[in-house]
């Protein structure tokens, strides 16, 4: 047993090889099945992130194509109203749950400790534990999907439809469940984010030297530690109609339908800020280094970053313009939804003028963050529009909508994270992707959206609602439908390029050493990819873009990244002080656990054992959920949690 | 040796803590943004109670409301128990290692009572769960509290066993901190709660 003493100072280092293997031995994951199951380490947790999403948004792209088919001509008979109500249903909640934030949460992880300088995330066990719920969330899902009972009633589920009378089947009891699970994973990750955020940045990082990503992701945690409770209550409450004759939603016994649309819509409208803010962050760090300057605006695009989100809290009634709420409550959600546009232009105007000030170098990474430009502005026009009472009257529930939120989603989400991809993937592996492939690549999914979802505005502006199953010919939708259609598939063979493009790439890409885009942030003074214990010491950063100082010459002051803090004494990273980031103390990080794992399994047996009314099933796993979190935080005197005699 | 010692690069080589130090870990943030999302919770269970309460038109309420018979001694004792948490947790500040098991037992017993007598509370009431909105509305947000007052009583139990084993000192002390910050947050619900379904159906014009 060592002792752990209460107070130590730092050795300072200049690192040596023996230092490196010695690191090396204490962060390491055990290789095989062992490792897999019990790592804690903040990169591979990315990294099964990133894939996860990746299959889900393959699978929600499925649910998609089969749904273009069945559409791309009047009175087809693919599917059944019955199939199509699941299948756009399994669509919109695979790629807004299991896709959307998963991804960044996935980029993020990978990123978040390399950026701040720092070995790992505040939790480890925490976030590899997120991950697991998050899988076992959405295969929990998807099972409900197999069997035919997926969610059938469209993302937002609005009752009385998925009320037990109308839908006695166990659709809605899976989707009711698989969220609140899902919560669960969202929920800690999010809280994850916001303490690393605090506590285990690198002397000197102070808040207005963070990388933009890093903004964006705190302010989407901090969003979601606030209004996932929401969604999770509104769904528990459904659960507590249908299975226990509550009375919330139920109508004929004065329930109040609209309480399920304000819960939903509570959570649901942050929850889109929250997955487009990381990404616009990654468009903001990604764009600099093509363009071969800073950010233009750090301290306007970072403000705009949290202001978005604040007046993000209060519009969440524009989805619900055509309810018949008094006109004066609508009128000030319309307004704050329109002032939303002020924020997104800075960021808008920021983007523009750092290319236009910039030597920028097209790379296929910057074509997908440029582009993301254009499309946001498309679909923050389209949202001013349908923000707008008397238009979004018209509009609402028409494909005008769909042709919008696909424009936001798309265009903010899945661009910059292709575009990430190119930017990130040589550090995550070492080798770059092709860049020919990647022009075939951007190209295909570029005009392939366009022509699948720009002609929808118009099928939407000519009358057609979404969420039907057919449509009758005549109505002069046909051959914007067919459009559709072919850019759908279009879009889908860009994608299909992009998966080709990893898996060539990943073992015959030009290797790409620690830096191949000559860019300024931490992430990339490390090799690629990193050692497990990340930086061989703790950086000491002096700037905003600490590989850059000395062509920027902004001050004297020079980051150290070969000289700093060793913390070799088990695993070990530097605890600083919330906003100006000094150090304060050296925080002990666990070693590898199969707990979350564990865990994660207990809980998924609660909740299947919940579904299925299977109550001594729920005992046992709530017994062994209570007995692993207790294991868990057990204090371990090798993590400095416990009083040792003599040291106090 | 000062205790500022400063390295050749102009690093500072402060002595540190190590390890988990009361609000200096890195669990005292964790526990301060699950306090963060449960109040979020307890905010939308609440706003449900008055969007009910709001769109009403009569008749909401039941005809007895709950009464302030048992439910008054009950919010005092609860609020006893966080005051022998809190008792507990100063003694370990200063190394009286008796005082924190004492102050804990007490504050789980204290709890123990509470549940008990909220039990006897449920089953007062002339509505149920499927009754009316209201009843659906009682029996769920007092439900979801009492979850938590028991989730709470198990870190009580925890802490406790703990802290017989000697696992705490002054400083290394985080986990007595961290839980009961989560049971002064089950109290403090408890009080919103309470003025919810006791209190303001007396207010009413």
């Amino acid at each position: 047993m060592t002792l752990v003493d209460i107070e130590r100072r730092p050795e300072i280092a200049r690192v040596s090889e023996t230092d490196r293997a010695k690191l090396k031995t204490i962060w390491e994951t055990r290789p095989g099945l062992a490792g897999f199951l019990s790592s804690v380490d903040h990169k591979d947790v990315g990294i099964r992130y990133i894939v996860t999403a990746f299959v889900f948004l393959i699978l929600g792209g499925v649910e998609a194509l089969i749904m273009r088919v069945q559409l791309a001509k009047p009175e087809q008979s693919l599917l059944t109203p019955e199939q199509y109500n699941q299948l756009f249903s399994m669509h919109g909640m695979t790629m807004i749950f299991l896709y959307a934030l998963p991804v960044l949460s996935g980029f993020s992880n990978y990123l978040w400790p390399l950026l701040l300088g720092a070995r790992d995330m505040a939790f480890p066990r925490l976030n590899a534990f997120s991950y697991w719920i998050y899988v076992f969330a959405g295969i929990f899902m998807y099972a409900g999907f197999a069997i035919g009972a997926g969610p059938n009633d469209g993302w937002f589920n609005y009752v009385p439809y998925a009320s037990r009378q109308y839908n006695p089947g166990m659709n809605m009891d899976f989707y009711a469940l698989g969220m609140i699970f899902l919560g669960i994973s969202t929920s800690v990750g999010a809280a994850n984010f916001i303490v690393t955020l605090v506590r285990t940045r690198a002397p000197g990082m102070s808040l207005n030297r963070l990388p933009i990503l890093i903004w964006g992701t705190l302010t989407a945690s901090a969003a979601n530690i606030l209004v996932v409770p929401a969604v999770s209550l509104a769904f528990f409450l459904l659960w507590m109609d249908r299975q226990f004759g509550t009375h919330f939603f139920d109508v004929s016994q004065g329930g109040q339908p609209l309480l399920w649309q304000h819960l939903f819509w509570i959570f649901g409208h942050p929850w889109v800020y929250a997955v487009v803010l990381p990404a616009m962050g990654m468009v903001s760090d990604g764009l600099p280094a093509f363009c071969r300057r800073p950010l233009v605006g750090y301290t306007p695009v970072a403000l705009s970053t949290v202001a978005t989100m604040v007046l993000g809290f209060g519009v969440w009634v524009h989805h619900m313009f055509a309810t018949g709420m008094p006109n004066l409550a609508l009128s000030f959600f319309s307004g704050a939804s329109i002032v939303i546009a002020v924020p997104s232009a800075v960021a808008v105007f920021a983007w523009l003028a750092t290319i236009w000030n910039g030597r920028p170098v097209i790379t296929t990474a910057f074509l997908f963050f440029a582009s993301m430009i254009a499309l946001f502005v498309i679909g923050g026009v389209s949202g001013f529009m349908t923000g707008s009472l008397p238009v979004d009257w018209q509009l609402t529930d028409t494909y005008f909508v769909v042709a919008h939120l696909h424009y936001v989603l798309i265009g903010i989400n899945v661009f910059p994270v292709v575009g990430a991809l190119y930017f990130w993937f040589p550090k995550f592996t070492g080798r770059m992707l092709d860049e020919r492939l990647g022009r075939w690549n951007f190209w295909t999914m570029f005009l392939g959206f366009n022509i699948g979802f720009l002609p929808m505005h118009l099928t939407g502006l000519w009358g057609m609602p979404r969420r039907v199953y057919t449509y009758p010919e005549g109505m002069g939708w046909d051959w914007l439908n067919m459009i559709s259609s072919v850019g759908s598939f279009l879009f889908a063979f860009g994608v299909l390029l992009l998966l080709i493009n990893l898996a060539v790439s990943l073992r015959r890409g030009k290797v790409a050493g620690p830096n191949p885009w000559d860019a300024p942030t931490l992430e990339w003074a490390v090799p690629s990819p990193p050692p497990p214990y990340n930086f061989d010491v703790i950086p000491h950063v002096a700037s905003r873009h600490p590989l850059w100082e000395d062509r920027l010459q902004e001050s004297e002051a020079r980051t150290s990244l070969t000289e700093g803090y060793l913390l070799d004494h088990g695993r070990e990273t530097i605890g600083t002080t919330p906003l100006d980031g000094d150090i304060d103390l050296i925080l002990k990080m666990p070693e590898d656990s199969y707990a979350p794992f564990m865990l994660s399994v207990a809980i998924s047996a609660f909740f299947l054992a919940l579904l299925l009314h299977w109550w001594w099933l729920a005992a046992a796993a709530g017994v062994a959920t209570i007995g692993a979190i207790a294991i868990w935080l057990w204090p371990e005197h090798d993590l400095g949690q416990t009083a040792d005699a003599g040291h106090d | 040796m000062t205790d500022q010692a400063v390295a050749d690069i102009g690093l500072e080589q402060p002595r540190v803590p190590v390890g988990s130090i009361r609000r200096r870990g890195t669990g005292w943030w964790g526990v301060l943004t699950l306090i963060l999302t449960e109040a979020s919770l307890f905010v939308y269970l609440l706003f449900s109670y008055y969007y009910f309460a709001f769109q009403s038109s009569g008749g909401f309420l039941p005809d007895k409301p709950p009464s302030l018979e048992l439910s008054v001694p009950n919010t005092v004792i609860l609020l006893l128990s966080s005051v022998a948490v809190w008792w507990g947790d100063a003694g370990v500040r200063r190394g009286r290692q008796r005082q924190l098991v004492i102050g804990l037992a007490i504050a789980l017993l204290l709890g123990i009572a509470f549940v008990t007598i909220q039990l006897f509370e449920w089953r007062e009431q002339t509505f149920t769960l499927r009754s009316s909105q209201y009843g659906s509305l009682f029996y769920t947000i007092t439900g979801f509290h009492m979850a938590h007052v028991i989730v709470g009583l198990l870190v009580l139990a925890v802490l406790l066993v703990w802290s017989a084993l000697g696992y705490f000192s002054g400083r290394r002390s985080a986990p007595i901190l961290i839980g009961g910050a989560y049971w002064h947050f089950v109290d403090v619900v408890w009080l919103a709660v309470f003025f919810t379904f006791y209190i303001t159906p007396y207010l009413r014009g």
